[in-house]
C-alpha cells in the first residue's frame, strides 16, 4: 500500500515493525523526510534510533512496514550496497574509518565512480577526482592531514572524515548518527553549521542527543520513544509536549 | 600500470630473486663437480622447491594480508594443482611403467581398471594439464567463495570451513576409487616435455620456472594491490560494514581474490611436484595450510615480499632442522609463531621496515601506504 502522499517524499517509513527476541526496537514506525530537508531525530537510549537506520540502509529487514525511496523503490529488499548506490549515504555512531589508508584515500574510495571489481581495478585518479578531493578536504578542514594516515586522527577528526566521505559518496540523503559525541563545543557547533551547509542540496537526517547541537540546527524534530514517534515539530513544540518531557527532556 | 605496481622494494626484490635465479643453475651446471663452487643437483629443486612455497604463501598473503580472509584451507588449492601436474607427469610414463600398459598409470593396472576414468583424459596433453592446474582451484575457490561470502560467513568460522576443506578433500583423496593413486598418490615420474626429470638440466629449468612463475605471481599481486580495487580489499579488511555503505559490493571483491589466489596456489602446486617427484594427499592435511599461515605471519603480513621471504625462511628452517631432530620441529614451528607474533607483530620484513624507517626518520608504518604516483 504506497499510497500518493510518498510520491514526493525522499524517504517514506510506514507501520515499520522491528522485533528482536520479542523486544519490539521499531514499533509501527511511520515518518517521512523530503528532499534537501534537514531533520533531527532525538530520543532517550535504545529509542531505536539506529536500528530506525539500519533498517533505511538495508543493513536489517523489517518484520512488517513499507520502507519507500524516492516514491518506487521498495528499500525493504535493498541491501547496504544497494542503498548506498541509490543515494543513500550514512555515518555511524562510533566513527568508522579506514584506518590504514590516509585521508586522501578514505576519500577517494568514497567518491562518487564505479564501483565494480573490474573498474577499480583498472581505474586511475581523474583531475576532476583530485579536484573534489581538495574541496572536501578545505570543508572537512583536514587539508594539513591529508596523507596521514587515518589512524592518526584524533576522535573528532575522524567523526569529519566520515562526514566528508558521506559527501564525496554525493548521497541525496545523509543519515548521521550522533556526530557530536565525543566532540570538544566548538567542534560540535562547526559540526551543526556544516551539517545546515550540506542541507539544502541534500536531505540530511541527524540522530543527536546533545540538546545544544539540536537547537543549533534550528530545523523540524522528531521525538522517537520505544520505537515510535512520539512528537514531530519545532524544537519549541517538542519541548513542550508534556509526553516528551516525561519520556526524554524531564530525566 | 606494472610500473606504477612496483617501488624500490619491489624491485629490490626481484633484482635478488634474478640474481638467485641465475646463480642456482650456473653454480650446478658450470662448475666441475667437487670443486667447491658446484652446487649439488639436490639443492637445486630444493630451492626450486622453497620458491614454490614462496608463490602459495604470496597467493595467501593476497587473501588475508590484504582482504583479511584468513583461509585456512590454501593447502588444499596448492594440492589440487600439485594433483593436475601429477596426471600429466603420470600419462606421460607411457608404456616405461611397471606393468608396461601404454595408457592405463600403474595403479590402476593394479586395481583392475579396464579403462581411463572420464577426468583423466586430456592429462596426456601439457597446456591442458597447466590449465587444469590453474581452474580446478580456481573454480573450488570460486564455488566455495560464492556460497561462503555471500551468506557473509566471516572470521573465524570462515577460517574453520576452509580447514574443514582441505580435510574433506584429504580424506577424499587417501580414497582408491576416487582415482588418484589413494594413499601413496601419484609418483615414479620419469619426464616432463620429453626432458628427463633426474637430469641436472631438467632441474635448473624447473627452477627457472618456479623463480619466473614467483615473479609473475609477486608483480600481479603488486598490480592488484596498488589498484583502487587494492584499497578497496584493504578497506574490506579494516572496516568491511563501512565499505558495503560505500556501495561496494564485498562479496564480489572478496570472491575476486580469493579465486585469483587459489589459482597462484595451483601454479605453486604444479611446479611443486615435478621438483619433489611426488604428489600423495598428505599434501591436503590441515596441518600443511596452517603453515602456510605461520610463514606469512612470520615474515610480514600485507607486504607480499615479507610471505615470500618467510615461506623461505621457514623452508630452509625446516631442512636443516629436520635432518638433526626431526620430532622437534613441530614445536620449533610453533615456537617461532608464538615468538614472532609476541615480539614482531609485523613480521620479519615489517621489523626490517622499522627499523630502516628509523634511521631515515621515516613513519613506521610506512610499508601500509600505498605508493603515491600520479597517472
Ligand atoms: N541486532 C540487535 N539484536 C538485538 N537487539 C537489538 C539489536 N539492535 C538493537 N537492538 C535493541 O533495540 C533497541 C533499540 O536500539 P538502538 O536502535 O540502538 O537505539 P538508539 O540508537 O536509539 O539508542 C535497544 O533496546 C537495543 O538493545
Ligand atoms: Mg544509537
Amino acid at each position: 500500500m504506497i499510497s500518493h502522499k510518498s510520491t514526493n517524499a525522499l524517504l517514506y517509513l510506514d507501520g515499520v515493525t522491528k522485533s528482536f527476541d520479542g523486544f519490539k526496537a521499531i514499533n509501527s514506525l511511520s515518518f517521512m523526510i523530503n528532499k534537501g530537508e534537514l531533520r533531527a531525530v532525538i530520543g532517550p537510549n535504545g529509542a531505536g534510533k539506529t536500528t530506525m537506520m539500519d533498517i533505511v540502509t538495508g543493513k536489517t529487514k523489517p518484520d512488517m512496514g513499507d520502507v519507500v525511496w524516492d516514491g518506487t523503490v521498495n528499500l525493504t529488499e535493498c541491501d547496504e550496497a544497494d542503498s548506498a548506490r541509490l543515494g543513500i549515504g550514512r555515518k555511524f555512531q562510533k566513527p568508522t574509518v579506514f584506518e590504514t589508508h590516509t585521508v586522501e584515500d578514505n576519500l577517494l574510495l568514497a567518491l562518487k565512480d564505479e564501483r565494480s571489481v573490474l573498474a577499480t581495478l583498472l581505474s586511475s585518479r581523474s583531475k576532476a577526482q583530485l579536484a573534489r578531493i581538495d574541496e572536501l578536504l578545505v570543508l572537512i578542514r583536514l587539508e594539513e592531514r591529508r596523507h596521514e594516515l587515518a589512524a592518526d586522527l584524533s576522535h573528532g577528526q575522524k567523526q569529519w572524515l566520515e562526514i566528508g566521505m558521506l559527501l564525496a559518496q554525493d548521497p541525496q540523503l545523509l543519515l548521521v548518527d550522533e556526530p557530536a559525541a565525543g566532540m570538544t563545543d566548538e567542534e560540535t557547533m562547526r559540526t551543526a553549521d556544516l551539517l545546515k551547509e550540506i542541507a539544502g542540496d541534500h536531505a540530511v537526517v541527524v540522530v543527536e542527543h546533545d540538546m545544544a547541537f539540536v537547537k543549533a540546527l534550528d530545523c523540524r524534530v522528531t521525538v522517537l520513544h520505544q520505537g515510535a514517534v512520539i512528537a514531530e515539530g519545532s524544537i519549541e513544540h517538542v519541548s513542550a509536549d508534556p509526553r516528551v518531557v516525561e519520556v526524554y527532556l524531564g530525566r | 600500470m606494472i610500473l606504477r605496481a612496483l617501488d624500490l622494494r619491489s624491485w629490490i626484490f626481484l633484482g635478488v630473486l634474478f640474481a638467485f635465479t641465475v646463480a642456482v643453475p650456473v653454480l650446478n651446471l658450470a662448475m666441475e663437480p667437487g670443486s667447491s663452487a658446484h652446487l649439488p643437483s639436490f639443492a637445486v629443486s630444493l630451492f626450486g622447491k622453497y620458491l614454490c612455497y614462496a608463490l602459495l604463501a604470496v597467493a595467501l598473503d593476497l587473501v588475508w594480508g590484504y582482504c583479511g580472509i584468513l583461509s585456512l584451507g590454501h593447502g588444499a588449492f596448492f594440492a589440487l594443482g600439485g594433483y593436475a601436474m601429477g596426471m600429466h607427469l603420470m600419462r606421460e610414463i607411457g608404456p616405461r611403467g611397471v606393468y608396461g600398459d601404454p595408457v592405463l598409470p600403474d595403479f590402476m593396472v593394479f586395481l583392475n581398471w579396464p579403462e581411463l576414468p572420464w577426468f583423466w583424459h586430456g592429462f596426456d596433453m601439457f597446456w591442458f594439464a597447466v590449465a587444469m592446474a590453474l581452474f580446478v582451484p580456481g573454480l573450488l575457490a570460486f564455488a566455495f567463495g560464492w556460497l561462503a561470502f555471500r551468506s557473509r560467513v566471516t572470521g573465524v568460522y570462515l577460517s574453520i570451513i576452509t580447514q574443514a576443506l582441505t580435510y574433506a578433500l584429504m580424506l577424499a583423496f587417501f580414497r582408491n576409487e576416487m582415482g588418484f593413486g589413494g594413499n601413496n598418490g601419484l609418483t615414479d615420474f620419469k619426464d616432463v616435455l620429453g626432458f628427463d626429470l633426474q637430469s641436472d638440466q631438467t632441474r635448473a629449468g624447473l627452477f627457472v620456472a618456479s623463480a619466473l612463475a614467483l615473479a609473475f605471481g609477486f608483480v600481479l599481486c603488486r598490480i592488484v594491490t596498488t589498484s583502487k580495487a587494492g584499497k578497496v580489499m584493504i578497506a574490506v579488511r579494516d572496516a568491511e560494514s563501512r565499505t558495503r555503505f560505500l556501495g561496494y559490493r564485498v562479496e564480489s571483491y572478496k570472491l575476486f581474490v580469493f579465486t585469483l589466489s587459489a589459482m597462484l596456489a595451483g601454479l605453486a602446486g604444479a611446479l611443486y611436484t615435478p621438483q619433489v617427484g611426488i604428489i600423495n594427499p598428505s599434501e591436503f592435511s590441515p596441518a600443511n595450510s596452517i603453515e602456510i599461515v605461520i610463514w606469512v605471519a612470520i615474515g610480514g603480513r600485507g607486504t607480499l615480499i615479507g610471505a615470500a621471504i618467510g615461506a623461505i625462511l621457514v623452508g630452509i628452517a625446516k631442512t636443516l632442522l629436520t635432518g638433526l631432530f626431526p620430532e622437534f620441529w613441530l614445536f620449533v614451528l610453533g615456537g617461532l609463531f608464538v615468538l614472532v607474533t609476541l615480539f614482531l607483530p609485523k613480521g620479519v620484513l615489517g621489523a626490517f621496515g622499522a627499523l630502516s624507517a628509523k634511521a631515515a626518520r621515516r613513519p613506521a608504518a610506512f610499508e601500509l601506504k600505498p605508493r603515491e604516483a600520479q597517472p
